[in-house]
């Protein structure tokens, strides 16, 4: 073994997730969902075998990345990394239920700082590892994170924890919320689609047509989410449309999004190599079939890339579009924010957060068995 | 420029729009009292529209200068042989930080930074490092090894290196980078209101809630100029900085 560790990335990231756990505040406990709590250690709130597996982890993070960069090695950083990331949760919920057991039930014990930093340090170097992966095996990845959460949640190992209890005491909301939040993306999405991809054809044909449609929708992209739903509410309202809800919500969505669609509409097509539309117009195909069978299957990577950016974009917008009133998760956030419940404010946020990565990361996964079966 | 074609160039006069609207709103309070005659008073009446610009240009600019001085700071650092074993890190923080909605990170700036002007700079400086550190080492690494190996030919040091070749090089790319996150800022320095931090996003919000739509139309009015009139001086810059290239 030598001293100077070989995955330095590793090796900080362990350091973080060491020094976060031994000193920082991994979760906080307050007398009520209002109050900001006191912190509280892992060293003196954790169960000692729960403490040796987790130091068990840190100790191994670290000596792996003193390991040489083999395959073996790096999938044995993997599965530690993923046992720890299982095991913060697994212990985070452990000791809120435990407190909560002789608490009073106004008791709120919340996520603290320590417990953030080494999460997301977890979660980064898991992604890291997993970007050198075949996709199946992100997939199977991640499902398996995603599922033993799930599980873990369903056996109620987390109730004891303030944002489930505030989910608890939300879920009728919750659900609302959270498919209206994804109908708006959904119904957004699909507008947009079915006028920016004629949009984005007919740039890619006509010559000069592009730089008047790219100048307004830049224009539209540039204004800001909240002036864009501000300035739509008075047009609205005088035609009877209601300046506030769904309808100018979904309106200032498709705007932002026809940008991103008819610049890859047109960016997939025009990128199509002009020997192969010249090769299968030599074969007799005619301009409907050259589309059809050469163009859209050729394109169709771009356009995935520009879907996904879509996608991301409105999901974050639609949490914005909560100020006029469109609901989704948006709602809990400026609902908590206005009375200073941190609890309902991540209720709303975190959901739009996760909803964002899964959307990208499954949007990611069909790029790539598309540039797989296109290179195949 | 010949004296006509100024006359036409857009930035001019949406620039004398803007300044019309920041000291000259009270102006229009014919039109507004017209045009929703049950709100009193029609215009907004809380901090002046240019004081309000003001604290919300303060705010754009501090946290994204700070932002691309880290951004191309780290950028420069990972692309040196020091450093290199941490670009892709940095690529994936920049990515996946891109994911996250403006809004909810701003929200989640609340518990750890409180209420107030503080969450907003926090959220705005944290975001607004992923576009230019994403832009920086595209750019930076974007510099053809053949080009760098020239220089090291000509008896440059790493450093001039740097300075005179991977820096302008990159140089538009990185830009590129800030004129996204100065973009992103100044939407979410607006969101940022929700939260206590005084912007043009103030008027808005405080319409929203005691339905006043005058005040929303107002601040939305002088928000959209105002990311309109910046996104357009990036242009300009844009264009001096290849032209210049070009020329070098």
């Amino acid at each position: 073994m030598r001293l100077v560790p070989r995955n330095s990335v590793a090796f900080v990231l362990g350091l973080v997730v060491i020094a976060a756990c031994a000193f920082g505040s991994f979760l906080t406990e307050a007398p009520n969902r209002l109050t900001s709590g006191y912190p509280l250690s892992l060293g003196e709130a954790a169960d000692k075998p729960l403490l040796m597996v987790l130091v068990s982890c840190g100790v191994a993070l670290l000596a792996g990345s003193f390991a040489p960069a083999t395959k073996r090695n790096a999938l044995a950083l993997l599965a530690i990394a993923m046992t720890a990331l299982l095991y913060l949760f697994f212990t985070a919920g452990r000791i809120a239920t435990t407190i909560m057991a002789s608490a009073p039930p106004a008791t709120r014990v919340s996520f603290g700082w320590a417990f953030w930093t080494s999460g997301a340090c977890l979660a980064i170097l898991i992604f890291l590892a997993l970007q050198k992966r075949e996709t199946w095996m992100r997939l199977v990845i991640v499902a398996v994170v995603a599922v033993a959460l799930t599980l873990m949640a369903r056996a109620g190992q987390f109730d004891g924890l303030s944002l489930m209890r505030e989910y608890a005491a939300r879920q009728g909301d919750f659900a609302v919320e959270l498919t209206r939040h994804c109908l708006l993306v959904l119904i957004s999405v699909g507008i947009a689609l079915a006028l920016g991809v004629p949009l984005g054809i007919y740039v890619a044909r006509t010559q000069g047509a592009g730089k008047v449609i790219f100048g307004t929708l830049n224009l539209l992209q540039t204004v800001p989410s909240i002036a864009l739903f501000g300035l739509l509410i008075a047009p609205l309202s005088a035609l009877g449309l209601g300046g506030i809800g769904m309808v100018p919500a979904v309106i200032a969505l498709v705007l932002y999004a026809l940008l991103p669609i008819v610049r890859n509409t047109q960016t997939g097509i025009i990128g199509v190599d002009r020997f192969l539309i010249d090769a299968a117009a030599g074969m007799g195909m005619n301009s409907r079939q050259i589309f059809w069978r050469v163009e859209l299957p050729l394109g169709m990577p771009v356009f995935v890339a520009g879907l996904r950016i879509v996608i991301v974009q409105t999901i974050g917008l639609a949490v914005v579009a909560a100020l006029i009133g469109a609901g989704g998760l948006g709602s809990f956030v400026f609902e908590g924010i206005g009375e200073y419940a941190i609890d309902l404010v991540l209720l709303g946020a975190i959901p739009a957060i996760l909803l964002a990565l899964t959307a990208d990361f499954l949007l990611a996964l069909t790029a790539s068995l598309l540039e797989r079966k296109r290179t195949a | 420029m010949s004296k006509r074609s100024l006359w036409r160039d857009p930035l001019i006069w949406l620039s004398a729009l803007f300044v019309f609207f920041l000291v000259g709103m009270s102006l229009l309070r014919p039109v507004f009292a017209w045009a929703f005659p049950t709100i009193q008073p029609p215009i907004y009446g809380g901090d002046s529209f240019l004081m309000l610009w003001l604290f919300h240009a303060g705010l754009v600019i501090v946290s994204s200068l700070a932002a691309a001085i880290v951004g191309v700071g780290a950028a420069i650092v990972a692309t040196r042989k020091a450093g290199e074993e941490f670009r892709p890190l940095l690529e994936a923080l920049a990515t996946i930080g891109q994911t996250f909605p403006p809004a909810a990170v701003l929200a989640i700036s609340v518990p750890a930074f409180g209420y107030g002007a503080v969450p907003t700079f926090m959220a705005l400086f944290l975001y607004g490092i992923l576009p230019v550190l994403k832009n920086s080492l595209a750019g930076i690494a974007g510099v053809p090894e053949a080009v760098r190996d020239a220089g090291t030919g000509m008896g440059l040091t790493p450093w001039q290196i740097l300075r005179d070749i991977e820096l302008p090089l990159a140089a538009p790319t990185i830009l590129a980078g800030i004129r996204i996150s100065v973009i992103v800022n100044i939407g979410t320095a607006a969101i940022g209101s929700t939260v206590g931090a005084i912007t043009l996003g103030t008027p808005i919000i405080g319409g929203l809630v005691s339905d006043k739509i005058s005040y929303v139309i107002q601040g939305a009015i002088v928000i959209g100029l105002f990311a309109i009139l910046t996104d357009m001086l990036f242009e300009r810059l844009d264009q001096r900085l290849r032209q210049f290239a070009a020329r070098a």
